[in-house]
C-alpha cells in the first residue's frame, strides 16, 4: 500500500514499490494525459511536477515519492486549461499530433516557476523533451508568451 | 473560373444515390454502433459528408486520419466552404472502415499518406458540401413555396430576401435529408473562399492542452487486459521456445502466449506488470538466416550495385554515357543514406476484442481499411464481422499506413483470450527494433562540364533498397520500382527533375538487404534531393560558378522549380554577404506534387555546427490553411534535420543496434533553427505539404557546411563526421 497526493487529492493504492510513478498515474489512478514515450527518461513525454519541480516519471519508483509530496499531472495543472502556459499554447495553436505536448507543457510550466523570464539559452537547456512533429519553435514562442503574461510579441 | 461538376458521374464517390430519398438516422448497419454518440436520434445526415443537428451543429465526416498534420481541420474547411455553414458550429467525426465498405466506399480512400490527404480528396469533399447546401436550400424553398433560385445560403442559414424569410440549417436538416440531390453543383473559385484558404486555428487543439485527447494507448474498455510483446529481434528469425511457467505466477499475469511465429506476449491486468513479466520471460530465438548481416555487408552489397551493368532506367535523355566518356572535365562523387526509424512518439499499439463471431479493433491508423483487412485476416473472420475504430494518432509519418503488424498481433493475442479486450502496446525498444525503416541507398553521380562550365551530362546511379518490392509488389513495373526515382523523373505531376541536362541518365540497381523497408515521411525524395542537390553544389564549385547561378542556367524550362528557389535566395539575401562566420547553402526539389526550396545559414566553430536560420518556400498549387502549411514546413525541418544530424539505424548480427532515444538521437529544442516559411501558391494544381520540404533540409545545410568548412559530407548522419 502506498499513499500519494495527486492533483491535491490523497490516493491510497496497492502497488509494487518498484513500479514507476508513470504507470501508477496512468494505470492505477487512471489519468492518461501523462504519456509513455521511452521509459528511460530520454524524451520527457512523462513529465509531471513533484512539489512544483518538473520530473520525468517513467524511471521514478513510486516508493521514492513521499505521501505528502504534491504530484501534479497535466490534468491538475489547472481546472479549466487556464494556466498561462496552456493559454499561450492555445493562442499559438502549438500542438500537432499532441502526444508529447502534455510533457512539454509540464516542462514549460516547471521552467517558468523556477525562472519567470527564461532566455533562449535557458529554454534550450531546460526544455529537452522530444517532439517528432516539429513544434519546437512554437513551444519556444509560447513559453515566452506565457512568461510575459500573454502579451509578448509572437516569435515564429 | 468555377468548376461545374456533374454529380451522376461521381455519385459513386459522393454517394448521394445511397442516401437519396430517405432520412438517415444514425447508422443501421450490422455490428456498428451509431457513429453519432450524442444526438443520433435527431441528427440528420444530409449526405455522407454532412450531418446537421437541430442545434445547428454541423458534423463533418473526415475519411482521412489526423496524426498532427492538420488534415482534419483542412478537410472540414473545404466541406464547410461549400456548405456555407457557420464555422464556429463545425465539429468532425471519423466514419469507420466497415461503414465505408457497407456503403460502397462512399467516403473513398481512407489511406492517409503520401501527402495526399487533401490533394486527392479536395474535389469530392467540396462536392459533398455543395450538394448538402443545395439540398438545404431546396428544403427551405419547398417549405416556403418559393423558387430555390431565389434563396441563398450563408453562415448556416437559408434566406429568401424577397419575402424576408430566413431559417437556420438545424431547422431544415430533416427535410433537406429527404430532398433529391442536385444533378450538378458549381464549386467556388478558390479566390472566393472565405473559410478554406484561411489560417484558421485547428479544431483539435483544446483537448491536447489538458490531457483529455485520447490516443490509442489511452483507451479504456470494461474488463480490458494489457499485453506487452517481444518479437524476435533478428530479422527473419522466430520463436524457438519460451518458458511461460517461469513468469506465470508473477503479479497480475493472466497468460503468456505466442504471437504468430515471431513473437511472444504477456497478458496481464496492467501493461507495466505485463512488461515486467515479459522482461523476466526466458525466450530462445531461432535466429534465422541473417545473423551475418551487418551495416558493412549491406554497404558492400550497395557498393557493388553502383558499378553493376544492369539497372532500371528512371530518366533518360540524350546519351549520358557517351558524353561523359568524351570529356575529361568530369566530377564524380558517391553519397549514402542510412536506415532511419519513424520513431513516432506514441509507440505502436492496438486494442482488440475477439469472439468467434466478431472482432473489433481500436487503433491509431493511417489507413483504417488496411487495419480492417489485417484484423479480418488475423481473426479468421469475414470482413463483415469485423470493425475498426480509428483513434487519433500520436504521430504516423508512414509507419501506421501499410504496416498493420501491431493490429495482426493484437488480434492474434485477443484470439487467445476471447471475450476480453486486450490492449497491446509496444515498448520503445520494440518500436526501434521492429520498424519499417527508411530504406538505405547509395548514389554515384558523374557530371560533365564543358569549356563554358555548363553541365552537359549527368549520370545518377542509385543502388539500394526498393520499398515497393517489399511492401507493395503490385506497384512494381516489370521489375522496376518507379517510386525509387521520386523527384528525378522527366514527366508527370508528382515530382520532376528541375534541371534540363542534355545528356541525362538516372538508373537504379536494386539491392534489397533483408531489412524491412517502409514509407518514411518524405520517402525516396529525401535521399534523392540529398544526392542531386549536394552534387549540383559540387558541380558549381568545380565549375567556379555561384551555386545559385549554376542552377539557374539549368532551370529555364522549369519556372515553378525556379520560383521557389529564387524566393528563398532572395529572402536569405543570397546576393549580399552573410554575417561574419556565417555561411549559406541552397536546395530545391519537387515532390508529392509540390515545389519546395530551402536556404540555410550555418556556422561551424571548433567543429561545432550551429544552424542559425532556415528560409523555406513551397508552392503546393492551392493552400487550404496557410497556418497549417507553415507548421508542416517548420516540422519538416525537425524530421529532415534529425536524419541529417543524428538519424542512423545500424545493423549488427542481423538486428538493429539502436533501441531507444538514448542511442537514436533526434533534433531537440537546442538544435532547432528559426524557420521562415514562404508560401507561394501558383494555382492550377494541388500538391502535398506534409512531406516534400523534409527533403531539402539536409542538402541546404550540407551545402552551407561545405561553404563554411570546405568539407563535403556525403554520408549521413553528420554525427559521424568531424567538422573541425
Amino acid at each position: 500500500m502506498a499513499r500519494l497526493t495527486i492533483n491535491g487529492a490523497p490516493r491510497d493504492i496497492e502497488v509494487d514499490p518498484d513500479t514507476p510513478l508513470l504507470w501508477v498515474i496512468r494505470e492505477q489512478i487512471g489519468l492518461t494525459g501523462t504519456k509513455y514515450g521511452c521509459g528511460v527518461a530520454a524524451c520527457g513525454a512523462c513529465t509531471v511536477h513533484i512539489d512544483g519541480v518538473a520530473t520525468r516519471s517513467c524511471v521514478l519508483p513510486v516508493s521514492a515519492v513521499e505521501p505528502d509530496q504534491q504530484i501534479t499531472t497535466i490534468e491538475g495543472l489547472s481546472p479549466d486549461s487556464s494556466h498561462p502556459v496552456q493559454q499561450a499554447w492555445l493562442a499559438l495553436d502549438v500542438p500537432q499530433c499532441g502526444y508529447c505536448q502534455a510533457g512539454m507543457i509540464m516542462a514549460a510550466a516547471g521552467l517558468l516557476m523556477q525562472n519567470p523570464n527564461p532566455t533562449d539559452e535557458d529554454i534550450n537547456a531546460e526544455i529537452t523533451n522530444i517532439c517528432r512533429c516539429g513544434t519546437y519553435n512554437r513551444v519556444r514562442a509560447a513559453i515566452k508568451l506565457a512568461a510575459n503574461g500573454g502579451e509578448a510579441a509572437q516569435r515564429g | 473560373m468555377n468548376a461545374i461538376i456533374s454529380i451522376s458521374r461521381r455519385s459513386f464517390i459522393v454517394g448521394v444515390a445511397s442516401t437519396a430519398g430517405g432520412l438517415s438516422l444514425g447508422f443501421n448497419l450490422p455490428f456498428i454502433k451509431p457513429a453519432l454518440a450524442e444526438g443520433a436520434e435527431t441528427a440528420a445526415e444530409i449526405n455522407a459528408w454532412v450531418v446537421i443537428r437541430p442545434d445547428d451543429t454541423v458534423v463533418i465526416r473526415i475519411a482521412r486520419s489526423e496524426m498532427g498534420q492538420g488534415t482534419l481541420t483542412g478537410l472540414a474547411q473545404l466541406v464547410a466552404e461549400e456548405l456555407n455553414c457557420d464555422w464556429s458550429k463545425v465539429t468532425t467525426e471519423y466514419p469507420s472502415p466497415a461503414q465505408n465498405l457497407a456503403r460502397d466506399r462512399v467516403w473513398g480512400n481512407f489511406s492517409t499518406g503520401g501527402s495526399r490527404g487533401i490533394r486527392e480528396s479536395h474535389e469530392y469533399v467540396r462536392i459533398g458540401g455543395a450538394v448538402a447546401r443545395e439540398m438545404l436550400i431546396a428544403a427551405a424553398a419547398a417549405e416556403w413555396g418559393v423558387p430555390a433560385s431565389e434563396c441563398t445560403a450563408r453562415m448556416g442559414m437559408v434566406t429568401h430576401p424577397a419575402s424576408d424569410r430566413a431559417t437556420f440549417y438545424g431547422q431544415l436538416a430533416a427535410a433537406a435529408a429527404r430532398m433529391t440531390p442536385p444533378a450538378n453543383v458549381t464549386l467556388k473559385d478558390p479566390k472566393d473562399w472565405t473559410i478554406a484558404g484561411k489560417p484558421l486555428p485547428r479544431l483539435d487543439t483544446a483537448d491536447k492542452l489538458n490531457g483529455s485527447q485520447v490516443y490509442g494507448v489511452d483507451l479504456k474498455l470494461p474488463n480490458m487486459l494489457n499485453a506487452a510483446i517481444r518479437a524476435c529481434p533478428y530479422f527473419g528469425g522466430k520463436v524457438e521456445s519460451f518458458d511461460a511457467a517461469a513468469v506465470a505466477g508473477m503479479p497480475g499475469v493472466r497468460t503468456v502466449v505466442q504471437v504468430d511465429e515471431t513473437a511472444v506476449a504477456v497478458v496481464a491486468d496492467t501493461w507495466w506488470r505485463a512488461k515486467t513479466a515479459l522482461d523476466a520471460l526466458p525466450v530462445v530465438w531461432d535466429e534465422g538466416p541473417n545473423r551475418q548481416v551487418t551495416s558493412a555487408t549491406i554497404a558492400a552489397m550497395l557498393e557493388e550495385g553502383l558499378g553493376a551493368n544492369d539497372a532500371f532506367v528512371g530518366a533518360e535523355q540524350g546519351d549520358a554515357g557517351a558524353a561523359l566518356s568524351a570529356t575529361d572535365r568530369t566530377v564524380t562523387a558517391t553519397y549514402a543514406f542510412p536506415y532511419q526509424n519513424h520513431a513516432t512518439m506514441e509507440p505502436m499499439n492496438a486494442t482488440a476484442l475477439y469472439t468467434p463471431e466478431r472482432c473489433e479493433v481500436w487503433v491509431p491508423t493511417q489507413n483504417g481499411e488496411a487495419s480492417l483487412a489485417a484484423a479480418a485476416e488475423a481473426a479468421g473472420l469475414p470482413v463483415q464481422q469485423c470493425e475498426v475504430h480509428k483513434i487519433h494518432l500520436g504521430g504516423g509519418f508512414g509507419r501506421r499506413g501499410n504496416f498493420q503488424d501491431y493490429v495482426r498481433q493484437a488480434v492474434s493475442i485477443a484470439r487467445q483470450v476471447p471475450g476480453a479486450p486486450v490492449k497491446l502496446m509496444w515498448s520503445r525498444e520494440e518500436d526501434m527494433l521492429h520498424g519499417a525503416y527508411h530504406p538505405t541507398t547509395r548514389c554515384r553521380l558523374r557530371g560533365a562540364l564543358d569549356a563554358d562550365s555548363n553541365l552537359t551530362a549527368l549520370h545518377m546511379r542509385i543502388s539500394g533498397q526498393s520499398i515497393l518490392a517489399s511492401v507493395r509488389p503490385e506497384g512494381m513495373q516489370n521489375g522496376m520500382d518507379p517510386v525509387v526515382f521520386q523527384g528525378l523523373v522527366l514527366n508527370g505531376t508528382e515530382g520532376t527533375l528541375g534541371y534540363t541536362v542534355d545528356n541525362l541518365l538516372v538508373d537504379h540497381a536494386m539491392r534489397n538487404p533483408p531489412i524491412p523497408p517502409g514509407f518514411w515521411r518524405g520517402v525516396n525524395l529525401n535521399q534523392n534531393a540529398l544526392y542531386v542537390e549536394c552534387f549540383m553544389d559540387e558541380l558549381a564549385h568545380a565549375a567556379g560558378v555561384d551555386p545559385l547561378a549554376f542552377r539557374r542556367k539549368l532551370m529555364a524550362n522549369h519556372p515553378k522549380h525556379l520560383a521557389v528557389l529564387d524566393a528563398v535566395a532572395e529572402r536569405i539575401g543570397w546576393d549580399t554577404p552573410p554575417a561574419d562566420g556565417v555561411h549559406r547553402g541552397l536546395a530545391q526539389i519537387m515532390g508529392f506534387g509540390s515545389y519546395v526550396a530551402a536556404a540555410a545559414e550555418v556556422s561551424v566553430t571548433d567543429g561545432q555546427l550551429r544552424i542559425h536560420r532556415i528560409v523555406a518556400a513551397t508552392d503546393p498549387g492551392h493552400v487550404v490553411n496557410p497556418a497549417q502549411v507553415e507548421r508542416q514546413v517548420e516540422g519538416s525541418f525537425v524530421y529532415g534535420l534529425s536524419a541529417c544530424i543524428y538519424g542512423e539505424c545500424t545493423v549488427n548480427g542481423g538486428r538493429m543496434e539502436q533501441e531507444n532515444f538514448d542511442s537514436y538521437e533526434v533534433v531537440r529544442m537546442a538544435d532547432m533553427p528559426a524557420v521562415e516559411t514562404i508560401i507561394l501558391p501558383s494555382g492550377g494544381f494541388w500538391g502535398g505539404v506534409g512531406e516534400p520540404t523534409i527533403a531539402v533540409a539536409a542538402p541546404a545545410v550540407l551545402n552551407a557546411i561545405f561553404a563554411a568548412t570546405g568539407k563535403r559530407i556525403r554520408t549521413l548522419p553528420l554525427k559521424n563526421h568531424d567538422l573541425a
